[in-house]
């Protein structure tokens, strides 16, 4: 039999990888610099273009003084509403797989401006230098109308937003009478938790590098993106290409995280530029530009819960309003994880949007979630605080064993360990439940705890495979690694089912000329593509095993699939393992140069359909806090994930400990601060967008609960990308509250709000 | 950024020289600000004059016992020199509280005292400013200011100077020794940076044309109890919300000299001599901290956003005073901070 992976073999194996701490395969090129990203391709003769942002908010472009701009020697043209080509005309062209409900923006396409910093203009020179100067001194003539940024002020302009984007489910129907049982409980609490817009900014920021072929319009796109396939989709219908003539390329990606969902508009501006003067274009954004992207939303979030004597929880309301554009539905889901995490007969989950001028929001790592659960985790543990019980004993007390939010059980669920190895670890037995009960020196010490929950899911995907003479097996689909460490699980998950040594592997993705993988992001990669590579090889494996049964006095002869193993570079028979063949020498035998196989996975429904599944976990936190200055420092986390099986720890890890230091973040830094005044964020740069460095993140502790789930993926994998971020905020809250004895519920917990 | 022509100038005399000669001229230190700017489209010199090649990079102790910086010294040359650490220590330790060790070792000790102002709206060309174009107006009263200041400020303008080794330098009473086209002169620290009135786009008394060549620091170091308490929105590489330097001298518990400065606050770092003479010939405790701080806080005007940092400072003033006298770190921020280098 194929090595399967769902239970190891006892006996260690040398080609055995899956669930090994592994190195990144890519490590070498990322630190040697031969990683390339997209603003690096230095295709030869490339003009450079550089994006014209609008002052205004909203109004509309009234001139365009190109002229001037023209006529400096080495600009090439100046892109805009007024010369832009006539491009497909309908919405739907316009829609990627990450699009929203309502009218996708369309750059230089109209004069209106719907939003601060919205595109206005490409400058185009030979030069980076001049292109830059040339679009500062590009005037453009504007008429402002007023425009309303503040969510504050549209409380009431709230709408449902029905169905939106792809995979967006509106809340669960009410249960029970969550009216009626709050007023009944003893235990009642009711506040509102809210934060501002954040931007995801990763470190590479948007760029593409179109290189022009040529031959017809044939391009080779380079873009930062989180989908090859999506953006040659959406080039190809935009700009009415073959897909033969919109090559997409995205090799790596400094940091995604939500932002790469959707075709930026750079990616629109580099191609447009590239077909129009038929010539190599890039287009790289500033990070200021970068606050022009889509954002975690602007939400508020109303929370209202009750419990009885016993701490049993009687009512869940949770309502949550967010921001959107003017042209766009954003729709995440913020409220669910309220009916869904723990166990309460009465609930009710409402979801409204509201409209203001910006940019419409995008996801950003575990959208949604992050926020929702932010709000239910401190709302959980003000309730456990009134109704007397620990906030860990209180969240055991109403544990979900089933989701009444659809009314299914889970494929499986580890919370409960998660809850136990996570507080063995941390000391949580040691904490004194009485708030600003300890102190260390000057400082007051507290400690918090929350939970988090997110989908596990797996998309359609497909993969090749190609086994050549001389041992080596490529394996591609067009997925991306955004630094989760797609290029080594998928490299381990190939080398073992073909029993390889990891050094004979080479993992390829990010291209669309590869096998199509869905948009890297929803932690589905592991699952998705990683049951295609599976799946892949395994049928590469079953025609080696042919060819090596056609060798000559093959000891394989005549045994079924099941009947071997690939392990160390062999085929061996399972009842007696001294009978082998080498992998190479079939190949060889058999005289083909090589073997190729193109398959892939989708999700079985049947068999997934009737649970609920679901990663979880549960964080705590220590915080010390120096209350006369208003000073924050999480100086202790265990994050405790059940994610199903840990393809490899050692990048499981890394992906928890960077959700962590992004909850930190989250919890006592991040937010973008408009102007209303101007409709404008104003700390749009990194000296005053923080978020943690170095000297703020002290011990972090992972706990990788193990869990088998045999429903979710032949593979037994949920996904780890996001579910750790969840709760570290709440946590973090919560042991600030439990060292000073205040409530922040407006984030970040800066300096000003412990005054 | 616009075109401009550059020179590396061969000494003092010649960098002087190129100023006067080209309108539009600027000096570049570490170019850890200026270039900033000028990628922003804020500064926009035509003439950029390198100054890698002067000969100020030295410290060195001068005859009155002090110590003169030179203006070329870099950040972090200046804050790990034995003779700064050994008898400034609280200038090190303000530096040290700046940046990161990237740009420390970039930054030049003349670049430090000119460095502009983070106020938001100062960076962007999008909104009215009257720092960055004098007569458009402020943003920052009645918009997003929580970097901006508390004490000193105008209807003009009421941006901070952001800069920590300054206010080390304005608790210690340095000198800054510029060279200019008539010639050279001494600038007491106080009197170098400039209060916003309704010449913001000033922010400093330098004539058009003149070279900070050194800084010249007195010979009491105040090394035996001192503080450099930074309050900032993380741990490091954040700009202080509020900053205070103080320094004393003790006899017993009485308080025989005393030196507090305060950044964060203001278009200068901010002195008080009435705090600093309320705080001489009493007891070093909670009480006289708390009324030298009430005092230094006395006139400060709050503009929404920025109005904690009116509490934070009065907090942080008897914080660093407590700290100078037992010569305990900072318990958290200071205890961090050290990991910052
Ligand atoms: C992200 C970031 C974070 C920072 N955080 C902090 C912080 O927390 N605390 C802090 O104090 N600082 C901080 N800084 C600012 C930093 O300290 C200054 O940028 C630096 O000190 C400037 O020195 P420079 O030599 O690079 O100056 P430059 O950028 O070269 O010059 C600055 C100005 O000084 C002029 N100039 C330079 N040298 C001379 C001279 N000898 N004579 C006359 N004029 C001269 C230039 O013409 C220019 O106008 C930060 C900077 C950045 C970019
Ligand atoms: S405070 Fe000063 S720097 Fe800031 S906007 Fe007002 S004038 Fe400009």
């Amino acid at each position: 039999m194929s090595q399967t992976i769902a239970r190891p073999p006892d006996i260690h194996l040398g080609t055995d990888y899956i669930g090994r701490p592994t190195s990144r395969v890519d490590g070498p090129a990322k630190v040697t610099g031969a990683a390339k990203y997209a603003a690096e391709f230095n295709v030869p003769g490339r003009y450079y273009g550089v994006v014209v942002s609008s002052p205004v908010t909203k109004g509309k472009i009234t001139k365009i003084h190109s002229a001037p701009v023209l006529a400096l020697p080495g600009v090439v043209q100046v892109f805009s509403h007024e010369n832009a080509p006539a491009l497909a005309s309908l919405d739907k062209s316009y829609k990627d797989d990450g699009a929203l409900g309502g009218s996708p923006f369309r750059p230089l396409h109209a004069p209106r401006i719907l939003f601060s910093q919205q595109p206005v203009a490409l400058v185009v020179a030979e030069t980076f230098e001049l292109a830059r100067y040339a679009a500062f001194i590009l005037k453009i003539d504007y008429e402002a109308e007023p425009h309303a940024t503040d969510l504050e002020t549209q409380r009431d302009a709230g709408f449902e937003p029905g169905k939106g984007k792809f995979g967006f489910q509106p809340p669960p129907a009410p249960r029970g009478n969550a009216k009626q049982a709050y007023e009944q409980a003893p235990h009642r609490h009711e506040a509102e938790y809210t934060h501002l817009a954040q931007h995801s900014n990763p470190m590479e920021t948007f760029a593409t590098t179109v290189e022009w072929l040529g031959d017809g319009n044939k391009l080779n796109i380079y873009d930062k993106t989180q989908g090859a396939h999506n953006v040659q989709r959406y080039i190809t219908k935009v700009f009415g290409l073959s897909k033969d003539e919109a090559r997409v390329v995205s090799k790596y990606t400094g940091g995604g995280f939500g932002g790469g969902l959707r075709p930026q508009y750079q990616v629109f501006m580099a191609v447009l530029a590239a077909l129009e003067l038929k010539h190599s274009v890039r287009v790289s954004l500033t990070r200021q530009q970068m606050f022009s992207l889509g954002h975690r939303p602007h939400t508020l979030q109303y929370l209202r819960l009750a419990a009885d004597d016993h701490g049993a929880l009687q009512s869940v309301r949770h309502a949550a309003l967010a921001e959107t554009s003017q042209f766009e539905n954003f729709t995440e889901d913020v409220v669910s994880w309220s009916g869904l995490l723990y166990q309460c007969e009465n609930v009710k989950l409402d979801y409204r949007l509201a409209r203001i001028d910006a940019n419409s929001p995008i996801d950003m790592r575990a959208p949604g979630a992050a926020t929702g659960s932010f709000a239910l985790e401190c709302a959980m543990d003000e309730l456990a605080y009134k109704a007397g019980v620990d906030p860990l004993a209180f969240r055991l007390l109403n544990y979900a064993e089933r989701d009444q939010n659809e009314n299914k059980p889970f494929s499986s669920k580890k919370l409960r360990e998660c809850y136990h190895q996570g507080a063995a670890k941390f000391g949580w037995e040691n904490r004194n439940p009485a708030p600003r009960s300890t102190r260390e020196g000057p400082l007051l010490v507290g400690y918090g705890m929350a939970t988090g929950c997110w989908h596990a899911s797996q998309q359609k995907a497909a993969a090749k495979a190609r086994l050549t003479a001389d041992g080596r097996l490529t394996v591609s689909s067009a997925s991306n690694d955004i630094g989760t460490g797609t290029y080594t699980i998928m490299t381990q998950i190939a080398a073992q089912t073909l029993g390889l040594p990891l050094e004979a592997v080479t993992f390829v993705l990010g291209d669309t000329s590869l096998p199509e993988a869905p948009l890297q992001g929803g932690s589905w990669t592991a699952a998705s593509v990683g049951t295609a590579v599976k799946n892949t090889c395994d049928e590469l494996a079953k025609k080696l095993l042919g060819l090596a049964q056609k060798m000559d006095d093959s000891p394989l002869a005549g045994v079924g699939f099941e009947d071997v193993q690939f392990v160390d570079g062999q085929i061996r028979r399972n009842d007696d393992i001294t009978q082998s063949v080498v992998i190479r020498d079939v190949l060889q035998a058999s005289g083909e140069e090589k073997l190729e196989v193109e398959s892939g996975a989708t999700p079985d429904t049947a068999k997934q359909l009737p649970y609920s599944m679901h990663s979880h976990n549960a964080v705590f936190v220590e915080v010390k806090v120096d209350e006369d200055l208003g000073t924050v420092h999480v100086t202790r986390v265990v994050n405790a994930v059940a994610a199903g099986r840990i393809l490899n720890p050692k990048t499981a890890r890394s992906q928890v400990l960077g959700s962590v230091v992004w909850g930190i973040g989250m919890a006592l830094m991040e937010e973008s601060v408009m102007d209303h005044r101007i409709g404008r964020y104003m700390n749009h740069n990194f000296a005053e967008y923080h978020i943690p460095v170095m000297a703020d993140i002290h011990d972090i502790d992972v706990v990788l609960v193990e869990e088998e789930d045999d429903i979710v993926n032949p593979l037994g994998v949920k996904g780890i990308g996001e579910v750790g971020l969840l709760g570290v905020a709440a946590a973090v809250a919560n042991a600030v509250y439990h060292a000073t004895g205040k409530r922040v519920r407006d984030l970040p917990v800066s300096i000003d709000k412990l005054l | 950024m616009n075109s401009f022509t550059f020179t590396q100038a061969p000494g003092v005399a010649a960098a002087v020289r190129e100023h006067a000669a080209h309108e539009g001229a600027a000096y570049l230190g570490g170019g850890t600000n200026l270039v900033d700017l000028m990628k922003e489209n804020v500064a926009r010199p035509a003439h950029l004059i390198g100054l890698k090649h002067l000969p100020l990079a030295a410290i060195e102790s001068t005859p009155d016992g002090g110590l003169r910086l030179g203006a070329l010294a870099t950040n972090a040359d200046t804050a790990y020199h034995p003779e700064v650490e050994k008898r400034y220590p609280l200038l090190a330790q303000a530096i040290l509280a700046g940046a990161s060790p990237q740009l420390r070792n970039m930054a030049t000790n003349g670049g430090n005292l000119l460095q502009r102002t983070r106020c938001y709206y100062f960076y962007d060309l999008a909104t009215p400013c009257n720092k960055r174009e004098p007569g458009s107006g402020c943003s920052a009263i009645g918009g997003y200011n929580r970097v901006c200041g508390i004490l000193g400020t105008s209807e003009s303008c009421i941006a901070t100077h952001p800069s920590d080794m300054c206010v080390a330098l304005a608790a210690l009473e340095a000198v800054v020794r510029v060279s200019g086209p008539n010639g050279e002169r001494t600038i007491e620290f106080a009197d170098f940076h400039r209060l916003p009135g309704d010449t913001p786009e000033r922010d400093n008394n330098l004539q058009k044309g003149e070279l900070i060549t050194a800084l010249d620091l007195p010979a009491n170091g105040f090394s035996q109890r001192f503080s450099y308490l930074k309050l900032r929105d993380r741990s490091s590489y954040a700009f202080a919300l509020v900053s205070v330097a103080a320094a004393l001298e003790l006899d017993g518990n009485t308080i025989t000299a005393a030196r507090l400065a305060l950044g964060g606050v203001a278009h200068k770092p901010w002195r008080d001599p009435e705090a600093e003479a309320l705080l001489i010939g009493q007891p070093a405790t909670a009480d006289t901290f708390g009324r030298a701080a009430a005092r230094a806080l006395a006139g400060a005007r709050g503009y929404g956003p920025n109005t904690f940092k009116i509490e934070l400072a009065r907090r942080a003033v008897v914080r660093a005073l407590r700290q100078a006298t037992e010569m305990t770190p900072a318990p958290d921020d200071n205890a961090f901070q050290n990991s910052n280098p």
